[in-house]
């Protein structure tokens, strides 16, 4: 950009000077193209690196999960699965929650994203993640929480007239709170 | 309105004639919509074997019939070039005529197609085989409308002698939609 | 289909008759056949729909800075309402104003004039092309008033939110609204095929392939672009709409059917489609530039066949919009590296300006500030990309106010500042006088600071993770801060100034027809042709007797053998 303004201001017009007829044709004029070509090859090179391996890690290699959930959107909220004190998805002791997901820091999560009605996307801007709910898949992702406290979870893709009200909060508690929330739930689930 | 022609269009930079030259974009432009289709088609029907079934349900000596009528009809449209060439112009409205009853029967032998199956319980809605075939057909089906309208326009002027190179456009129109039928007919009807 | 044929003329080689017969009023203005009126048509079209589209931008803004206060003019913001706002907003800003303006409206004005022919090889086709996008327009206008009110499910109009009437509850709108766009394409189709057959069969006599001005070669390109893009998106739209109308399931995974794939078919067409609009918008830049810096234009073949690279490039690049949409992940590295690959082009046509602007005599003239602030915000809009085309990157920013604010950065340059580009450089020949410079400067500062104000603050907000499409964004504890809204603020108002200079333009636009100066021929002292009639130009562009012969390129300003500093295409010698 200051190369660009610079330019503007040296060849002002000035009265009674001609412009410099340059055809664009000898070689030593295409270098001014050739190489800045060259330049911006090279960056290109260097971001598809940094990006396919930022790619490959979140998406496309899934670590070995300490637990699994299951989050489902539908309009208008997100129910989150958490596999309950067995610590296994699909028993009788999973905890069903709406728009409040409880994990425990330090532990690798596998999700599996599931959608009951359009399209939703599951998007945690505290872990940098995003992933869109298909109906009628079900997608497998992966985080790792490595700080507690408490974050939004928002719906990143338009799903008709609640999406902007489509908020979830995300509870990342340390092993100890994360006991006793599973217990305390059970306990209110258990009949 | 009094319409004078502009010397735009008697150019010829290319040295192709500017019609011939539209009919070709046109038909390209045609080819994408319909390529678009029958990829999306092909693609759902590699996914879906269980459609195989449904298909087996279209009737596939009807569409055989229509293939001949319609190859027939562009076979009238080549004699009908070659007359309009010689410039007999009534001649080349005559084949047009041919042409143009091919069209006909081509629709009347799929409205008594589409009319059994649809008694038969097959509608648009019946599952997505049934609905990419009555697309796909419905959507080539409007072409040869508007094909055979246009090309009793160009007849009648044929006929008194008049924009005779015409022929020649409408006849290219006319081979495309007859080769998309080629390609909708083994697609549709005989991959069970 | 039938005008097709029906204009086909071409055994009367020398059957022009009269030209000057008398037209009634309708005639010469409505219903007219001559491409300068057609173009004006568009033109003035899709400025009504550009007011309707900042309007509606207007409004949302004043929503997202101020949640919940009874907007001036409109009244309170419901969801629906919002939705409805910010997708229609979009759709028409690229499809009714962006589309018509740079490719409709300068291709019909432009491409006759430049290349010396008398007008479109189809004169029919073309009003028909008009009539159609006119319809359309009404009808897009109309989905916003039906029961329900207007389509909500963002302009890329995804199913099955945009599909079943029970998920967006405007069953009505949605579908006017798929039909709207069905027939706006259908007329950029037909108008198409007349730019294409027009550049390559009716330029005058001894213009060759590479004596064509670049916009020209760029409109036409663009055409080509469009036309292979948009079939399958066509066929897509059918199926869309029987599955709103019908009840069929194309889209549906219940029955059979691929949400994705209307992503794909869309993509397949949209990204194109940016191409599709930028290429018009760098001709009209490189024109401007090559008469305002009295240069020929640096590597005129490299523009070129970079535009061709550019547009086979971008029929590769689709799914670098669906990294997180739930395709295959090894497809988005592929995607990635074809994403990047076309930022090599693009840079290349900016050093071609930048090249071009080497050694020339700048003359900072209304147009000239517009062409060079095309290169300069494009050059935001570009890098900011690479941001979202690199998958890794994407995961987070996909989405955000990011996104939203990158390819306003790159829209707003080719469709906004691209189109009063070349509204100012051609006023002169369109009405015959001179727009005032002095009022066109003010509104040049006046649009461009307020939008820089708009958007940087939206980067700002997307990296904090703030997504699009959310009318209220109290309910996100993490970005309702105070911080947050002064940013969001910021925008708003930098938005209520940018629409108040709008006020300018118009304003110039009125007195600079009514009083302006005349303009003469050449004003600006260009080579392409269209400076060779009187301007305004007259039907049929020039006597019939007097259609101009071409000796050289269009681009030969400051030649060392010439006293004059430019030569204009049609002098012999």
């Amino acid at each position: 950009e200051g190369l660009f303004f610079w330019l503007i201001w040296k060849f002002r017009a000035k009265p009674g000077e001609k412009s410099q007829y340059l055809v664009g044709n000898e070689k030593h004029v295409k270098r001014w193209i050739t190489i800045p070509h060259a330049l911006v090859l090279v960056c290109d090179v260097f971001i598809v690196v940094g990006a396919v391996r930022v790619w490959y890690n979140v998406k496309q290699q899934l670590p070995e999960p300490d637990s699994v959930i299951r989050v489902t959107g539908q309009q208008w909220a997100w129910t989150f699965q958490h596999p309950g004190a067995d610590n296994e998805l699909d028993t009788s002791d999973d905890i069903f929650t709406v728009n409040d997901l409880h994990v425990e820091v330090e532990k690798t999560y596998h999700f599996k994203l599931e959608s009951r009605d359009v399209l939703h996307s599951f998007s945690v801007p505290v872990f940098r993640l995003k992933q869109d709910a298909i109906p009628g898949r079900s997608i497998t992702g992966w985080f790792e929480p490595t700080l507690t406290g408490e974050y939004d979870v928002q719906c990143a893709e338009i799903c008709g007239i609640g999406h902007g009200v489509m908020a979830a909060r995300i509870h990342i508690e340390d092993a100890n709170t994360h006991a006793a929330w599973i217990s305390s739930a059970s306990a209110a689930t258990t009949p | 309105m009094a319409h004078a022609r502009p010397i735009a269009t008697t150019r010829s930079a290319t040295g192709i004639p500017t019609p011939r030259l539209a009919i070709w974009w046109i038909v390209a432009s045609e080819v994408v919509i319909f390529g678009g289709l029958l990829g999306v088609y092909l693609m759902h029907r590699i996914g879906h074997p269980e459609w195989a079934e449904a298909a087996s349900h279209t009737q596939t000596w009807l569409g055989a019939i229509n293939t001949f009528v319609l190859l027939t009809s562009s076979f009238t449209a080549v004699l009908a070039h070659q007359a309009a060439e010689k410039g007999k112009g009534k001649e080349a409205a005559k084949l047009l005529g041919f042409t143009i009853l091919g069209a006909m029967m081509f629709l009347m032998i799929k409205s008594y197609e589409w009319y059994g199956e649809i008694a038969a319980g097959y509608t648009i809605t019946a599952n997505t085989f049934w609905s990419f075939y009555y697309t796909a057909a419905g959507l080539h089906a409007l072409h040869v409308i508007a094909g055979a309208i246009i090309m009793g326009f160009i007849a009648v002027d044929a006929y008194r002698g008049r924009e005779l190179h015409r022929v020649e456009i409408i006849g290219i129109y006319w081979h495309f939609v007859d080769v998309v039928w080629i390609f909708l007919f083994p697609l549709l009807y005989i991959a069970k | 289909m039938a005008d097709t044929v029906a204009d086909v003329h071409q055994h009367e080689a020398h059957g022009h008759g009269d030209h000057h017969h008398d037209q009634s009023w309708l005639e010469k203005y409505v219903f007219s056949t001559d491409h300068k009126i057609i173009g004006m048509q568009y033109m003035f079209t899709g400025m009504f729909m550009a007011v309707i589209g900042g309007y509606m931008a207007y409004v949302f803004r004043m929503q997202l800075a101020f949640p919940g206060i009874s907007v001036p003019g409109f009244g309170q913001v419901s969801p629906g309402e919002y939705n409805a706002l910010i997708t229609n907003h979009g759709t028409i800003m690229i499809f009714w104003v962006a589309m018509p303006v740079l490719i409709a409206a300068f291709g019909n004005f432009l491409i006759p004039l430049m290349i010396g022919a008398d007008d479109m090889v189809f004169p029919r086709i073309n009003r028909l092309s008009f009539q159609i996008f006119f319809l359309s327009s009404i009808v897009l206008l109309v989905s916003l008033f039906v029961e329900g009110g207007g389509f909500g499910g963002a302009w890329t109009s995804y199913p099955p939110l945009s599909a079943n009437g029970d998920y967006n509850q405007t069953q009505l709108g949605a579908s006017l609204w798929l039909i709207a766009v069905a027939l706006e394409f259908v007329a950029f189709l037909l108008g198409g095929i007349n730019f294409i057959t027009t550049l390559m069969n009716s330029r005058a006599p001894g213009m060759k392939a590479y004596d064509i001005p670049l916009v020209c070669w760029m409109i036409v390109i663009a055409s080509i672009l469009f036309m292979l893009s948009v079939g399958p998106l066509l066929a897509g739209a059918v199926m869309l709409l029987f599955d709103q109308t019908l009840g069929t399931g194309f889209y549906d995974p219940a029955r059979g059917g691929d949400p994705i794939l209307w992503q794909h078919l869309f993509w397949f067409f949209g990204h194109p489609e940016v191409y599709v609009v930028l290429l018009p918008a760098i001709g009209i830049t490189v024109e401007v530039m090559a008469t305002f810096a009295r240069k020929k234009i640096f590597g005129y073949k490299m523009v070129l066949y970079t535009a061709v690279a550019t547009g086979v490039l971008s029929f590769f690049v689709w799914a670098h919009h669906q990294f997180i949409a739930g395709i295959d992940p090894r497809m988005a590295n592929v995607f990635t590296i074809t994403t990047l690959l076309i930022s090599v082009p693009i840079a290349e046509m900016l050093f071609v300006m930048i090249a071009t602007l080497y050694g020339g005599s700048i003359r900072l003239t209304t147009p000239m500030l517009w062409a060079l602030a095309f290169m300069a915000e494009f050059l935001i809009g570009g890098v900011t990309g690479i941001f979202l085309g690199a998958s890794g990157a994407d995961i987070y920013f996909h989405d955000t106010y990011f996104v939203l604010a990158h390819f306003h950065y790159t829209f707003f340059p080719i469709a906004i500042i691209g189109s009063f580009c070349a509204f100012t450089y051609w006023f002169p020949k369109m009405f015959g006088k001179m727009m005032n410079d002095t009022l066109g400067k003010i509104h040049f500062w006046g649009t461009v600071i307020p939008f820089n104000f708009i958007f940087i603050p939206l980067f700002v907000l997307g990296m904090g993770g703030q997504h699009r499409r959310i009318y209220n964004f109290q309910h996100f504890p993490q970005i309702a801060g105070p911080e947050y809204f002064q940013l969001r603020e910021i925008a708003t108002i930098a938005l209520l100034v940018m629409l108040a200079f709008q006020l300018v333009f118009f304003y110039n636009i009125i007195m600079s027809w009514m009083r302006g100066e005349k303009a003469g021929k050449n004003p600006w002292k260009a080579n392409t042709l269209e400076w060779t009639t009187e301007s305004p130009a007259p039907h049929g562009n020039w006597p019939v007797d007097e259609l101009p012969t071409v000796y050289r390129g269009p681009y030969e300003y400051g030649h060392p053998d010439r006293e004059e500093d430019y030569w204009p295409q049609n002098l012999p010698g």
